[in-house]
């Protein structure tokens, strides 16, 4: 995980700064579907050359990171709102309440809601950070692919061992 | 005169056109513009807080070496730099305005808690939140 992504990438600003505007708008709706061709046309980028671009500037494949921001809008609904869980997974951009569960225990450790019971429990103080920050920092760090974490875990599961409900 | 910080630089791509947006776009006024050379110091102020002033800078030699300066140029495009936040009295109305001037936000005005904050970046690409305080705070 670490090795790339210190030195500067060589890229032109220009081209990053269009970049960003891709993140920037799935950060401003991450309910909404981001296919490469949408994103492309955002950041005035062949198809192409898209993903590979967005990926050595920000570290994280698009996909990846669009997944990153609904299951921290995800945790921030779980945590200060009342909706039921089906509606938290349609409005963060999940068809199925399925594949929603499934993919935030993976990414989280947790169901949503055990999160979303633990959040209740636990007092906070953190009042003096505006928000929109504090949603941030809760933001899931996704460094390797879903795909890739269920596998790690399946591995770290010795036949016998006990499990952890919480890490 | 007071203490307290006087002066925090932002890293911009190129002076000329941070200067329109600041001026033009969010309303804050030149304080010092000096030139030596190809280095320019370039400062703006908002209109209500007088002991403090925004700069505006690039990374250049002989500050910074050329490597380091193409990485900052990156940094500043990805918007990896740390975060700006502009008070506001009526987010919303700052919102329409600013918009109206052709400001590139990121996000709309959002109630949260009693408090409405947008999103919004400089040319550049550094990030700003916009931010009206909840009554009473």
């Amino acid at each position: 995980m670490s090795g790339t992504g210190s030195r500067g990438t060589g890229q032109d600003p220009a081209l990053l700064r269009r970049l960003l505007r891709a993140k920037d708008r799935m950060d401003a709706a991450s309910h909404e579907d981001w296919p490469v061709p949408r994103l492309a046309r955002v950041s005035g980028v062949s198809e192409a050359h898209f993903a590979r671009s967005f990926k050595e500037a920000f570290g994280v494949p698009p996909h990846r990171y669009l997944l990153t921001r609904r299951i921290e809008r995800a945790k921030a609904l779980l945590r200060d709102t009342e909706l039921p869980v089906t509606e938290v997974a349609f409005a963060t951009g999940w068809n199925s309440l399925g594949t929603f569960g499934r993919t935030f225990r993976d990414v989280t450790g947790e169901s949503p809601g055990e999160l979303r019971a633990r959040e209740r429990a636990a007092s906070h103080r953190l009042d003096q950070v505006p928000p929109c920050f504090l949603s941030a920092a809760h933001r899931p760090d996704l460094t390797i692919a879903v795909s890739e974490k269920r596998r790690q875990e399946a591995d770290d599961r010795v036949p016998g061992s006990q499990q952890t409900e919480v890490p | 005169m007071s203490q307290g910080v006087g002066v925090v630089g932002l890293y911009v791509r190129d002076q000329d056109e941070a200067l329109q947006f600041y001026v033009e776009k969010l309303g804050f006024r030149v304080h010092t513009d000096v030139r030596n050379g190809d280095y320019r110091w370039l400062t703006v102020q908002h209109p209500e807080q007088p002991s403090f002033q925004l700069g505006l800078f690039t990374p250049q030699a002989p500050m910074v070496d050329a490597a380091t300066a193409q990485t900052l140029r990156e940094a500043v495009a990805k918007g990896a730099m740390p975060p700006l936040v502009l008070d506001v009295d009526d987010c919303r109305a700052a919102y329409d305005r600013m918009r109206a001037r052709g400001v590139e936000f990121t996000q709309e005005p959002i109630e949260r808690y009693g408090a409405v904050d947008a999103s919004f970046r400089d040319p550049s690409g550094n990030g700003w939140k916009m931010i009206q305080p909840r009554r009473g705070s």
